[in-house]
C-alpha cells in the first residue's frame, strides 16, 4: 500500500512538474511573430514520418546514425514496457501482463531488453566521441561549460537507466528461478527474456534470497526515478530534440530554400512610394499595437518557428561543422546562432514572468549574444540547413537579424552600402551605367 | 567567333510585332563583368544555333536586388522588384531564362509574391533540354575527350533550387571523364561568393572560402572546374590563381563547355 501511494505521488509530480515546464517553454515559443505553416498537411505528415521518425537526414553521417539508431530505438521501444510498469505500480502487482500475453511478453522484453544492450553500447561509444576521440564538432568553444556537461549527463543517465533495467530484470529471473518472484508464477522455471535469463544468474546467482530481493527492488524503483528525473530533465536540456523534433519537422518551411521571405511591411511602403496616385498621407495609420520593426534585433522579432527551432536544437553541431564561413575561421557557427536563440528567450521568458510583460531589461539578441562580424560572415549558401537532422533554419535568423541591421540602424559594411548606392544609381551592384548593358554584343 | 550574334532586344520584338518564346535575363554579371560576357556569349550561340526565338531586355534590365536582398536591405530589393516587374509585365514576358543562379532563385522564387509570376529556367535546364529535344548536337565531344572535368555546384543551383542533374547531363553529352568533388550536390561547399559576400573583404577568419572549395577540386587533378554561375566562376577562377594552377586548369561554364564541343 505505501509502494502503491509512493509510486502514485511520483507519478503525479513527475508529469505534473513536465506539464509545467512545457507550458513554459510553448509560451516562450510564443513570444514569436505569427508565421502560417498550416498549409499542405499531408506534405507536412510526410517529412515529419521521413526526417523526424525515418531519421532521414541523420543518415547522411552513417556512423553516428547508427549509434543514435540504437538510442533512438531502445527510447521508443522501451516505452512500451513503461506501460506495466505504471500499471504494475498502481496496482501494486508485478508483472500483471505476463500471464496474459504469454509468448508477445517474452518477446517484448526480450526485443527491450536486446535494444537496451545495443543502446548501452551506443551510449559507450557517443561517450568515447565526445570525449575521447574529441570530434570538432564537440569540442568548438560554444560547447563548453554547461552545453559539454549536459551533452555527458544524459549519456550517463542512460547508462544507470540500463543498468536499472537489468538489476531489475536479472533479479528477478534468480527470484522466479528460486520460485521467490513476486510474478505469476507458471511453473515455467524461467522468465526466458533474452538477455536477463543469462546476465541474471551470472551477476546474481551467488546472492541471497533477501539480497536479490533488495536488487530487484533498487532495479524497479531505480528505472522509474530515472524515467520521471529524464522527462523533467528534457525541458532544461538540448535532449528537447526528442519530442520538439516532431512538431520541428512538421512545420518545416516546404518552400525552396533559396526563397527568402519577403517583408510584408516593406512592400506595403514600396506599393505606396511606386503608386503615382497614392496620397501619403492618406495612407491608412498602421494597425494598432506594437509598430513592428524592420528585421530583427530580439527574440520577439522573430517568428514563432524560429523560437521552435531554436529549442529544438540539440547542438549536434553538423550546421557548423558545414558553414564555409566557419570551416575558414570565421566567428559565425549556426549552432551558436542557436543556442543564443534559445538561451536569450529563456531569459525573455524569465523577466516576463517576474516583471510583467513589458519588462525592458536593456539586452537584445542582437549585440548581447550575437554579433553583427557574426552575421556578415554568412554566405547564405544553406548548407546548414540543408544539414540539420531536424530542419531547423539558421539562415533565416540572420538574415532577419542582417535586415534589421541595415534598415533600422543603417549599419551595413561600408562595402555593401556602396553596393546599394550602385543598384539604385545603376540598376547593377557595380558602378556601370544601365545604358552600357548590352555592350557585351558589339564587343569581342 | 567572327559570326555576328543575333541579340534581339525586347523592344525591337515589339516593334516588329513579334513575340519571343523566352526572355534571355543576361544579369549584371553577364553584361557588365568581361568573364562572364563570355559565358553570356556562349549561352547566345547556342540559342541562335538551335534557332531559339528569344530576346533580352538590354538597357531596360535592372539588377534583380538578390545581392540588396541577402544582405538585409529589403527595401531596396523591393523597389527593384516591383520596377522589373512593370517592365516585365509590360513586355507580357511568361518564360525567362538566365545565365545567374541568383537571379534564377530570385525571378522564381520570391518575385511571385510581388506580383511577378514567370516560368523561370536556368540556362543548364535550357540547354539540357535542347540537347534532349535533338535541337542541339554535341558532335565535337572529341574536344573534351580524355579531359577531367568537375562540376562546382552554385548553392543558389544545388540546394536552394534542387538543380543537380541538368548540369551534369551536359557534361556527360561531352565524352569527358566527370569527377565529383568529395563534396557535392547537397553537400556542396559554397565558393564563398553568395550573400552578397562577392561585394565586400571576407569578415575575419584563417582562409578564403574559394581556396578552401579550390582545395576540394584540386583534389580531384581535374583538367576542367564547371560551373554554372558567374560569381562561382570568378571565385574558382581566383582560387586556381592561387595555386598558379591557371596554366592547368580551365574554370568554365557548362555553357561554354557545350558551345565549345557544339563547334560554335
Amino acid at each position: 500500500m505505501v509502494a502503491i501511494i509512493v509510486f502514485s505521488i511520483l507519478l503525479l509530480v513527475g508529469i505534473g512538474a513536465f506539464a509545467m515546464n512545457v507550458g513554459r517553454i510553448r509560451a516562450n515559443i510564443l513570444l514569436g511573430r505569427d508565421v502560417d505553416r498550416t498549409d499542405n498537411k499531408s506534405e507536412r505528415f510526410k517529412t515529419m514520418a521521413l526526417v523526424a521518425l525515418g531519421q532521414k537526414k541523420m543518415f547522411k553521417r552513417p556512423i553516428p546514425a547508427v549509434l543514435h539508431l540504437m538510442l533512438y530505438a531502445a527510447f521508443v521501444i522501451t516505452q512500451i514496457e513503461l506501460i506495466e510498469i505504471f500499471a504494475d505500480g498502481l496496482t501494486g502487482q508485478h508483472r500483471m501482463f505476463r500471464g496474459s500475453l504469454g509468448g508477445f511478453y517474452t518477446f517484448m522484453i526480450s526485443f527491450i531488453e536486446i535494444l537496451s544492450i545495443l543502446a548501452f553500447i551506443a551510449t559507450f561509444a557517443f561517450l568515447a566521441r565526445r570525449n575521447l576521440l574529441k570530434i570538432p564538432r564537440f569540442t568548438m568553444k560554444e560547447m563548453t561549460g554547461w552545453p559539454k556537461l549536459d551533452g555527458n549527463l544524459i549519456l550517463i543517465a542512460e547508462i544507470i537507466l540500463i543498468c536499472f533495467i537489468f538489476m531489475m530484470n536479472g533479479a528477478d529471473e534468480v527470484m522466479y528461478q528460486r520460485g521467490l518472484s513476486h510474478a505469476e508464477n507458471l511453473g515455467d522455471g524461467s522468465f526466458s527474456f533474452a538477455v536477463s535469463q543469462w546476465v541474471g544468474p551470472a551477476l546474481f546467482g551467488g546472492m541471497s534470497d533477501s539480497s536479490l530481493e533488495l536488487v530487484e527492488r533498487i532495479g524497479w524503483w531505480g528505472h522509474i526515478v530515472m524515467v520521471f528525473s529524464f522527462l523533467n530533465y528534457l525541458p532544461f536540456s538540448k535532449h528537447f530534440h526528442i519530442l520538439l523534433a516532431f512538431p520541428n519537422t512538421y512545420y518545416s518551411n516546404l518552400e525552396k530554400k533559396g526563397k527568402f521571405t519577403n517583408n510584408e511591411a516593406v512592400t506595403n511602403e514600396v506599393k505606396l512610394m511606386m503608386d503615382p496616385n497614392a496620397d501619403p498621407f492618406a495612407a491608412p495609420a498602421p494597425a494598432e499595437g506594437e509598430v513592428q520593426r524592420f528585421g530583427a534585433k530580439d527574440v520577439t522579432d522573430l517568428t514563432w518557428k524560429n523560437l521552435l527551432d531554436s529549442y529544438t536544437c540539440t547542438e549536434c553541431g553538423r550546421c557548423t561543422s558545414s558553414c564555409p564561413a566557419n570551416q575558414t575561421g570565421k566567428l559565425l557557427s549556426p549552432r551558436k546562432i542557436m543556442m543564443d536563440t534559445r538561451d536569450r528567450l529563456d531569459e525573455v521568458g524569465k523577466n516576463i514572468r517576474k516583471h510583467g510583460k513589458d519588462y525592458d531589461d536593456g539586452k537584445s539578441l542582437l549585440t548581447d549574444y550575437i554579433s553583427a562580424e557574426e552575421l556578415w560572415a554568412c554566405t547564405s549558401c544553406n548548407a546548414c540547413v540543408e544539414e540539420c537532422p531536424v530542419n531547423i533554419d539558421p539562415l533565416s535568423i540572420i538574415t532577419e537579424m542582417r535586415r534589421y541591421l541595415v534598415m533600422e540602424e543603417s549599419k551595413a559594411p561600408s562595402e555593401l552600402a556602396t553596393m546599394f548606392t550602385n543598384i539604385e544609381n545603376n540598376g547593377a551592384p557595380w558602378q556601370f551605367s544601365q545604358a552600357d548593358r548590352l555592350k557585351w554584343k558589339d564587343e569581342n | 567567333m567572327s559570326e555576328l550574334l543575333k541579340v534581339p532586344t525586347m523592344a525591337e520584338m515589339m516593334a516588329a510585332g513579334e513575340v519571343p518564346e523566352v526572355l534571355f535575363w543576361v544579369g549584371c554579371a553577364g553584361s557588365f563583368d568581361d568573364r562572364a560576357k563570355k559565358i553570356t556569349k556562349a549561352i547566345v550561340k547556342i540559342l541562335n544555333k538551335c534557332d531559339v526565338k528569344f530576346a533580352v531586355l538590354g538597357t531596360e534590365e535592372s539588377c534583380t536586388g538578390d545581392p540588396a536582398k541577402r544582405a538585409g536591405n529589403e527595401f531596396l530589393f523591393q523597389m527593384q522588384a516591383m520596377m522589373n516587374i512593370q517592365v516585365l509585365d509590360a513586355y507580357e514576358v511568361k518564360k525567362i531564362v538566365t545565365g545567374c543562379p541568383h537571379c534564377f532563385n530570385t525571378l522564381k522564387n520570391e518575385y511571385p509574391e510581388l506580383g511577378g509570376n514567370y516560368g523561370v529556367i536556368h540556362h543548364t535546364q535550357l540547354i539540357q533540354s535542347l540537347i534532349d529535344e535533338g535541337k542541339l548536337k554535341v558532335e565535337g565531344g572529341d574536344t573534351f575527350k580524355g579531359k577531367k572535368i568537375t562540376f562546382h555546384d552554385p548553392c543558389y543551383l544545388g540546394r536552394a533550387n534542387d538543380v543537380y542533374e541538368a548540369p551534369r547531363q551536359m557534361l556527360q553529352s561531352l565524352d569527358a571523364e566527370l569527377a565529383e568533388m568529395k563534396r557535392c550536390r547537397t553537400k556542396g561547399l559554397c565558393c564563398g561568393a553568395g550573400g552578397a559576400q562577392m561585394f565586400k573583404e571576407a569578415e575575419k577568419g584563417n582562409k578564403e572560402v574559394n581556396i578552401e572549395r579550390t582545395e576540394d577540386a584540386l583534389e580531384v587533378k581535374p583538367d576542367i572546374i564547371a560551373t554554372g554561375c558567374p560569381f562561382c566562376n570568378t571565385m574558382m577562377t581566383d582560387g586556381v590563381k592561387n595555386f598558379n594552377k591557371e596554366g592547368e586548369i580551365q574554370v568554365m561554364d557548362v555553357a561554354e563547355l557545350i558551345a565549345t564541343a557544339a563547334d560554335l
